[in-house]
């Protein structure tokens, strides 16, 4: 490992490093380069990596010095993922630690929800910051590769991660082996079973769960599989320590997160807040614009809300729990005010019932059933009772797929019956909403992606 | 040792059997897939589940222990 200290050296201006400030920690130096970071500008910025240790952390054994002390850190710290499910970091560590055998780490970098873009814009400025987690990650929890995973759509991202490998490599910096793999980019692809199904040789398609990633995954070893920022979260805490990790955010949610602004702002793009800023204030940040009614929270798999609801709830997990919303992957979409929610919501369902794996029933007949019911009320032409038909088919679709995919188009579509409720019985009603009349048709808002090779799933 | 229902949902390709066996635990949607009533099989249906899940004709219908286990993994 006397890479580190001749890295150090190799430094031009060696000097303490700082620790990064409360809100820009992932995006240190994003501003100044627009470039990814090279490997010596990532070790001025954040100071070398802490030694990873040999060996594997034993259960009830932790301590400093060993490398359970990296997975107390983070349980520490207090650090959830950050692609969407926020389940605790130290707490899956643990479990795949105490797993017997050699494990894997996967870094997740498949980003398919379309209004997100904080992963690509994290690995396209900072990658070393995900690999430094990752090779950290491998040796707390006793694994011997790490597979980084990014969209076989992102050619270029592909490229920068495929270099900053090599540098690591040729610094001989990491124990750990890093392959970068391209996926398939379907919606569902990003999904953990998914990706570990495309890395065993199959196809990137969800599997039945369990046995789940942790208990046997990539070449049925037990696997970690986690966010690119969680990572880089990991990379941060193994520096700075869960002290400093919790000087940002709440004392329930710590730290900061990556958020992916967008719709009617005038600065759209990935901002770091600390996780727990109000909603309105990220959109007031971003400049939303002042006449903002109702805001899609998370994603496609998200919630849509009434601006007003929303404007002082911090953005975690637990407070927005009460509203039925989700952080998510960090997405928040400002709707413009000229625009038709129930058109928006209509777009993404039909989308979204062409981005399953075509595997489960309740998914390939139920999202486009859905997906039509919207697109009948949002025309102001229903056939039928069109919202007592929706209330049937919402409550019977979710919980029954392999993943969540139905579970998430019906949550969205839920959500938009309610924060669009008024316009809802306008369209039912055979009459169509102010935003939808206005003359002409509005352009459509929510970006949907180019269709992509439908049937490559290798 | 207790046991629930589940379906494998990739397996399956909404033969219906298993509702016409047991209308007590499982209904149809509307486009002939399960939906769980109940996921607990009660000692006295549970000669008519395991014969349900012989007879699935894509092996997707499964009978597993209910365990405490389960519930406190990652998901």
């Amino acid at each position: 490992m006397a890479s580190h200290g001749g890295l150090a050296a190799a430094a031009t201006t060696p000097r303490p490093v700082e620790q990064p400030g409360p809100a820009t920690r992932l995006t240190t130096g994003w501003q100044e380069s627009g470039q990814p970071a090279s490997l010596r500008a990532h070790v001025d910025r954040y100071g070398p990596l802490p030694h990873p240790r040999a060996g594997r952390a034993r259960a009830g054994r932790p301590g400093p010095g060993t490398q359970g002390a990296l997975i107390d850190a983070v349980t520490q710290a207090g650090l959830t993922g950050r692609g969407g499910a926020g389940f605790p970091t130290g707490v899956k560590m643990r479990a795949v630690a105490s797993r017997r055998g050699p494990a894997v780490v996967v870094a997740n970098g498949m980003e398919s929800e379309p209004a997100s873009e904080k992963d690509k814009a994290l690995l396209s400025r900072a990658p070393h910051l995900v690999l430094d987690g990752a090779a950290l990650a491998a040796a707390a929890v006793g694994a011997d590769v790490v597979h980084v995973c990014v969209p076989r759509t992102r050619d270029w991202l592909i490229a920068i991660m495929r270099n900053a490998v090599a540098e690591r490599e040729r610094a001989n910096l990491d124990q750990v082996r890093m392959q970068v793999h391209d996926l398939p980019h379907h919606y569902v692809s990003s999904e953990e079973s998914a990706v570990v199904h495309w890395l065993n040789g199959g196809l990137a398609k969800p599997t039945a769960v369990p046995p789940r990633p942790f208990e046997k995954g990539v070449a049925q070893r037990p696997t970690l599989l986690d966010n690119v920022e969680t990572l880089a979260h990991v990379g941060l805490i193994a520096r700075f320590g869960p002290g400093w990790f919790r000087q940002a955010g709440l004392a329930d949610a710590p730290g900061t997160m990556l958020s992916t602004i967008a719709g009617a702002v005038s600065s759209p793009g990935v901002y770091e807040v600390e996780v727990g800023t109000p909603i309105g204030d990220m959109l007031a940040v971003s400049g939303a614009h002042p006449d903002v009614s109702a805001v899609l929270i998370g994603g496609y798999f998200g919630t849509w809300h009434d601006f007003r609801d929303v404007a002082r709830l911090p953005m975690a997990a637990a407070p927005l729990r009460g509203i039925g919303a989700s952080p998510g992957a960090g997405v928040l979409f400002a709707l413009p005010p000229d625009a038709c929610g129930l058109a928006e919501t209509t777009r993404v369902l039909g989308w979204l019932a062409g981005q399953g794996a075509g595997q489960c029933g309740p998914c390939v007949f139920g999202l486009p059933a859905i997906a039509d019911d919207f697109a009948q009320l949002a025309s102001g032409r229903p056939k039928g009772p069109v919202l007592d038909r929706l209330e049937r088919r919402l409550a019977t679709i979710p919980g029954r797929g392999a993943c969540r995919h139905p579970d998430g188009a019906v949550r969205l579509a839920r959500s938009a019956l309610s924060a669009f409720a008024a316009d809802v019985r306008t369209h039912a009603s055979h009459r169509l909403c102010q935003s939808a009349r206005g003359g002409q048709p509005r352009a459509a808002v929510l970006p949907i992606p180019r269709p992509w090779a439908e049937d490559v799933w290798q | 040792m207790r046991r629930h229902l589940a379906v494998n949902p990739i397996a399956c390709t909404g033969h219906g059997l298993c509702a016409d066996m047991l209308p007590e635990l499982i209904h149809l949607d509307e486009w002939g897939y399960p939906i769980m009533i109940d996921r607990d099989v009660p000692a006295e249906l549970s000669p008519l589940a395991r014969r349900a899940v012989r007879l699935c004709p894509t092996l997707a219908l499964r009978l597993e222990a209910t365990t405490a286990e389960r519930k406190a993994v990652p998901r």
